[in-house]
């Protein structure tokens, strides 16, 4: 250490690296909860359509989702992390989602696994297929496919991890059941004489706002 | 197998009020159906089950159609003689005729026991709109259950007899049968990269060119 260079309040992660080669290990609490956090996402066992297939291969031998940490599939929401929605949600079913999304605990993520979840996909103008989850609930990871194999649910999870790691304890940063005016009960949508009512939640969902070309 | 022919035969012979006739297929399925009035279906059902020939003790499928209401045009040509002995004239007349719609269940039927089938039934309501009832095939065959709940809720085929009529796909609440062909889906389009006349339409209705005022409810 030179005198002329002021000492940086933050350790450097190259300075942490040289002291972890003398054996001393620094950490703080934020990084140790949410390593802690990242490595042990228990999933709720919920499934909807032919996705949950791949959701439960995932969690086989084969692909084993046991080297991350999330293979206790909670059967209940109020033990479970994750929620992963994974195939087509109709309408009728759209309000139970939400109410399992509400009864799980903080810190929770959501999964829209495949085209249905994400966005209706195929069913899209049918008559009774929610057009995307993301209209009730908050979603952390989207997955393309249909249905997604297993290693794109894994790639979704290895994603969360990250996401979970640069999480924040406090400030602006902090995730949502840390700030003290965000909403933690989502309503539920009701059953209305030809759709939900209402068709989605404004403070999660906007449609898409386009201005169409002239002539197009 | 019998033919649907045969079967007729022996419906008629059997129950000789019932009205009972094949509706032919032309297409290469050659799947012809058994056209049943409403009012003997329930026992003709029964004697199908029952009867040792036929034996069709499965019901693996129902299912409805929704017919609208059809202009019919019938040709019917009148050949004069000519007086003179020349070649007889030829009048074609045109009567238009208006059919009017109704609903149809289609059942189809199998014999476990004689590995054979199916066996087609179709029942029709007599319009559309305020006179829907059929009977009842669950107490024939149980199968029918689920499937005839299915057809009521997406039809509105109200079947009479059945044990538990209540809406199966779609919440109790619901009003309208999404599959009949008139149903008005709720105007919810969003955005989405699909090139179809019919999408096309509704995005230029929903997403206004710019500079063209405001949007259309």
């Amino acid at each position: 250490m030179s005198d002329a260079a002021p000492p940086s309040p933050e350790i450097t992660d190259a300075e942490r690296a040289e002291l972890r080669r003398h054996g001393i290990l620094l950490t703080s609490i934020e990084e140790l909860y949410n390593w802690g956090r990242s490595n042990s996402v228990w999933p709720l066992q919920f499934g909807l359509a032919c996705c949950a297939i791949e959701m439960i291969a995932a969690s086989m031998a084969r692909f084993d989702i046991a080297r991350f940490g999330s293979e206790v599939f909670r059967p209940s929401p109020r033990q479970a992390d994750l929620l992963i929605v994974s195939g087509t949600v109709t309408k009728k079913m759209a309000p139970q989602v939400v109410r399992l999304w509400n009864q799980m605990p903080e810190p929770k993520y959501c999964f829209a696994m495949g085209a249905c979840a994400i966005s209706g996909g195929p069913f899209k103008q049918g008559y009774n297929v929610l057009k995307g989850i993301d209209r009730y609930i908050p979603v952390d990871i989207y997955i393309p496919g249909c249905p997604p194999r297993p290693e794109a649910l894994l790639h979704a999870l290895l994603t969360l991890q990250e996401k979970i790691r640069g999480q924040t304890i406090s400030g602006r940063g902090a995730p949502r059941y840390l700030q003290p005016d965000a909403a933690c009960d989502y309503p539920v949508p009701e059953f209305g004489a030809h759709d939900l009512e209402p068709p989605k939640n404004p403070d999660v969902w906007r449609p898409p706002a386009l201005v169409r070309r002239e002539g197009a | 197998m019998e033919s649907p022919e045969q079967i007729r035969d022996r419906v008629l012979a059997r129950f000789p009020g019932a009205p009972a006739a094949v509706v032919s297929n032309p297409g290469p399925a050659a799947q012809h159906s058994l056209l049943l009035g409403a009012e003997h279906a329930r026992a003709v059902a029964e004697f199908l089950r029952d009867d040792p020939l036929l034996r069709l003790d499965f019901c693996s499928n129902v299912t409805g159609v929704d017919w609208l209401d059809r202009e019919l045009v019938e040709t019917s040509r009148v050949s004069t003689p000519d007086p003179a002995g020349g070649p007889p004239r030829v009048t074609e007349a045109k009567t238009r005729r208006l059919q009017a719609g109704y609903l149809e269940v289609v059942y189809h039927l199998y014999s476990v026991a004689l590995k054979h089938g199916p066996v087609v039934l179709r029942l029709r309501t007599a319009n559309r709109t305020d006179s829907v009832e059929l009977p009842s095939l669950t107490p024939v065959w149980r199968s029918c259950e689920f499937q005839e709940r299915e057809v009521f809720d997406l039809y509105g085929v109200v079947f009479r007899g059945h044990p538990d009529l209540r809406r199966i796909l779609m919440w109790d609440g619901f009003k309208d049968h999404p599959m009949r062909k008139d149903y008005a889906e709720p105007d919810d389009y969003e955005w989405e990269p699909t090139p179809h006349a019919e999408v096309m339409a509704k995005a230029r209705r929903h997403y206004p060119a710019a500079g063209a005022g405001g949007a259309e409810p």
